[in-house]
């Protein structure tokens, strides 16, 4: 399985869970990363950390770090 | 009969455009109990009896930030009898997530959704009828920028808080989860009012533990629990968010058409170069530039000179026709006309006027800067420096847009603290604050050239150095604050939005300008006017041959101000210098820095010196060593800054605990510092190690411990979490 962390930019991938407990994860959610919905990587930052990504139609950025609790398979594999 | 009505909705879905229009210039700006988030309320337009809050924009009502804390604590303590929510119609999906809570708690709720003209331009179609019908609430179309549908959107909300029907269709969850839902309910019988039973029951069950401590005696919800996390094999807050995101993407499809237009958006475009990986940060490095160099360098400190030299100074020229005395001027010759008593006219010219010029003296510059701020803020690109610059801040615990503050603060600290107010997160934004002054500004640069000149021949290191340590002293203040109990804890999420771009109108940007400086007058200038009356009072009263009175400029030895420097030089100390010449100067030098040179001018018998003080160089070399010298230049530079910039602390920490936090640290990082600096370059220099060398080692193995001493950030988290389970699984 991988994290949202290791994809890169350009692909789209469908979110099957997210790990981890706490603030962060619940933000994430809140934000609309939820099992089964698609992201699409748009670009990460200058300076290689934090990515923007594309999800529920809007521009979303967050850290690597915290990229890595998403667990998330890429279209083909569906 | 009074009607409350909070308006409600996510950051940047055009909240403030729409309490502007709502409520035009009725608005009263206060804070949140216990918070330093901003609270604004108004007269809703054409009625008078109606009032707005307009809540912090926030994306959920989870117990994790403070602003959704603020705001569900209004919302289920002070029961507005409506709620307007506000929804970004081209952003729906995570817009209606918010919604799809509001409406679980038992107020009337009329959704708002904005920016149709833009949806329609894209092509798309939202059924608002559909809408209304399916989330059980009255949905009409506004568009808040251009001022459309806004009346319609107002009587709406009136009329249905005037009839205070609840909702009675929310998100209806899976059998299984309304079962539970039910089964909490049911628990929680009369613990709280009955419109409100089903928020309590799904928070609790999302196993929110503020919600739960203020229940007190919960039910054991463990069964209930369970049995949910068994059957998604998933944890109740992910089933939860999970459900709510699958209603609304039925929801979604039911009144949502996508126009045929695919579009890439001109926002996706200008992001791509904006933010493109190699062109971000030559174009963020331009429009810093443009900042600072419009801001602080030309237009901003033109308004300021102006200010300063001419309207408080001693003339100023009107469109170059005729000479028009400056406000003190003309008050000298107004008073001394009218025969004013010497001590009231010192009062009134050295004490009022100077502090009231000071104050009005930042104010055209912060403006040029608000106005800056304003428009990089609304129009998206300020989401865009957090992003681009989030990595090399986070190190030493900063958020990416405290480069700003700090870029500013190079120019002047005042304006640097004040642009802070675009940093969200709390945390970040209260270390932004103490951090800012430590860089030098313009008005310490006087002291560096003075140290320079007078102790080392003008070397060309020591002005690097100065700025070096500035930066050295955030670093490690960061780092070291991150550390500390008080800003520990759990991390802050940076799970950001990157809203659309969108060119703000100029009333919207001129009204953010100014309500922030407005802000930076009263507040700020409430302690900046009465720290320079009392520097005032102590400087030119004294007694002399044991008769106290008023006292001549060139008699400041025996000012009051000279007495407390006496007492209190002992402080000094151990940094070398002792002397109260130094203890006075450096009291001075918190009415503006560049005092410090004056003062010490004065103190050493001349009366006008240059900015730098050359003509003392050769008396203040004798007075002190090299070592010396620069411990003192250290101290000024990170010590509390000017009263000015403490004002601007008071007001952005809007706290007084915080505020002499701030002060204190920096004083006590200052004193620390430059100990170490005089006692171990004394002991360089001389070969002497004394008790002082002992205590400042001892001070730096402190230092360094606090510095690279372990994060205790992820132990208070999963501990908490647990301490949670079991507070529940007690009950």
């Amino acid at each position: 399985m991988r994290s949202l962390k290791e994809i890169g930019c350009g692909q789209t991938v469908t979110v099957k869970r997210l790990t981890g407990e706490g603030p962060v994860k619940r933000r994430i959610m809140d934000m609309g990363i939820t099992k089964g919905v698609s992201v699409y990587v748009r670009r990460v930052a200058p300076l290689g950390d934090p990515v923007e990504v594309m999800v529920r139609g809007y521009e979303l950025s967050l850290r690597k770090a915290d990229a890595e609790m998403i667990e998330v398979e890429s279209y083909e594999e569906v | 009969m009074a009607v409350k009505i909070a308006l409600a909705g996510n950051p940047n879905c055009g909240k403030t455009t729409l309490f502007n229009a709502l409520t035009g210039s009725h608005q009263f700006v206060g804070n949140w109990p216990g918070v330093t988030i901003e609270k604004k309320e108004g007269k809703l337009k054409g009625y008078s009896d109606v009032t707005i809050t307009d809540l912090p924009g926030i994306y959920s009502l989870s117990p994790y930030t403070p602003e959704e804390v603020v705001a569900r604590t209004y919302l289920l303590q002070e029961r507005p009898d409506a709620i307007l929510n506000l929804v970004d119609g081209t952003n729906m999906e995570r817009n209606l997530y918010l919604t799809t809570q509001l409406m679980e708690l038992g107020i009337p709720v009329v959704v708002a959704v904005n920016m149709m003209d833009i949806v329609e331009k894209r092509g798309d179609q939202i059924q608002i009828h559909e809408l209304g019908r399916r989330l059980g609430c009255e949905v009409v179309e506004i568009s808040a920028l251009k001022e459309k549908g806004i009346g319609k959107a107002a009587a709406k909300v009136v009329e249905v808080a005037r009839k205070k029907e609840a909702s009675v269709l929310f998100p209806v969850f899976p059998e299984e989860i309304e079962q539970s839902i039910r089964q909490t309910q049911a628990h929680l019988g009369d613990a709280v009012p009955e419109e409100q039973r089903r928020f309590y029951a799904v928070k609790l069950l999302e196993k929110d533990e503020k919600i739960a401590e203020q229940i007190g005696k919960a039910a054991d919800l463990c069964a209930e629990i369970t049995t949910l996390e068994e059957l998604y094999d998933d944890d109740v807050e992910s089933i939860f968010a999970n459900e709510r995101y699958g209603y609304i993407a039925s929801v979604m499809q039911a009144c949502y058409r996508k126009g045929s237009r695919e579009n890439i958006t001109l926002s996706d475009r200008i992001d791509g170069v904006v933010t493109n990986r190699w062109l971000a940060l030559p174009i963020f490095a331009v429009v810093m530039f443009l900042v600072y160099y419009i801001s602080v360098t030309t237009v901003g400190t033109w308004a300021t000179d102006w200010v300063n030299d001419g309207l408080f100074g001693e003339s100023w020229s009107l469109a170059g026709l005729a000479q028009v005395p400056g406000i003190p001027a003309a008050m000298e010759s107004g008073l001394a006309a009218i025969g004013c008593a010497d001590w009231l006219a010192g009062l009134i010219l050295d004490g009022i006027v100077a502090g009231v010029g000071a104050v009005l003296g930042f104010v055209p510059q912060m403006l040029v800067l608000f106005l800056f701020l304003a428009f990089l803020e609304s129009c998206g690109y300020m989401a865009r420096v957090a992003f681009i610059m989030d990595r090399l801040f986070r190190r030493f615990g900063l958020s990416g847009k405290s480069f700003i503050p700090m870029l500013i603060g190079t120019g002047c600290g005042v304006p640097g603290i004040m642009a802070s107010r675009t940093i969200e997160n709390d945390r970040d934004r209260k270390m932004t604050i103490i951090a800012t002054t430590f860089i030098p500004c313009g008005a310490k640069l006087p002291i560096i050239a003075l140290i320079a000149g007078a102790l080392f021949q003008g070397a060309w290191w020591v002005s690097p150095s100065a700025y070096f340590a500035g930066i050295a002293a955030i670093v490690c203040s960061g780092i070291l604050l991150k550390k500390t109990r008080m800003f520990a804890g759990e991390p802050a999420p940076f799970v950001m939005e990157l809203p659309a771009y969108h060119l703000p109108t100029a009333a919207a940007v001129l009204r953010s300008m100014w309500e922030r400086g407005w802000s930076f007058i009263k507040k700020a200038g409430t302690v900046i006017l009465l720290s320079t009356i009392i520097i005032w009072f102590t400087t030119y009263f004294g007694w002399v041959d044991g008769q106290f009175r008023m006292l001549e400029e060139m008699e400041i030895n025996h000012s009051i101000l000279a007495l407390i420097g006496n007492t209190f030089a002992w402080l000094f100390l151990p940094l070398g210098f002792g002397d109260w010449k130094s203890a006075v100067a450096v009291i001075t030098g918190l009415v503006a820095k560049e005092n410090v040179v004056g003062t010490f001018g004065i103190l050493f018998g001349f009366a006008q010196v240059a900015e730098d003080g050359a003509e003392y160089w050769g008396t203040l070399a004798e007075n002190m060593t090299a070592v010396s010298a620069y411990s003192f230049l250290i101290f000024n530079l990170l010590c509390a800054p000017c009263f000015a910039a403490m004002g601007a602390i008071r007001r952005e920490m809007n706290h007084r605990g915080w505020f002499w936090f701030a002060i204190g640290y920096q004083s006590l990082l200052a004193y620390v510092t430059s100990l170490c600096i005089y006692q171990i370059g004394t002991w360089v220099m001389t070969g002497v190690f004394g008790i002082g060398t002992l205590a400042a080692f001892l001070l730096l193995i402190g230092f360094g411990y606090l510095l690279l001493r372990p994060y205790p950030e992820a132990r208070p988290l999963r501990g908490r979490k647990r301490r949670g389970r079991k507070a529940l699984a007690i009950r």
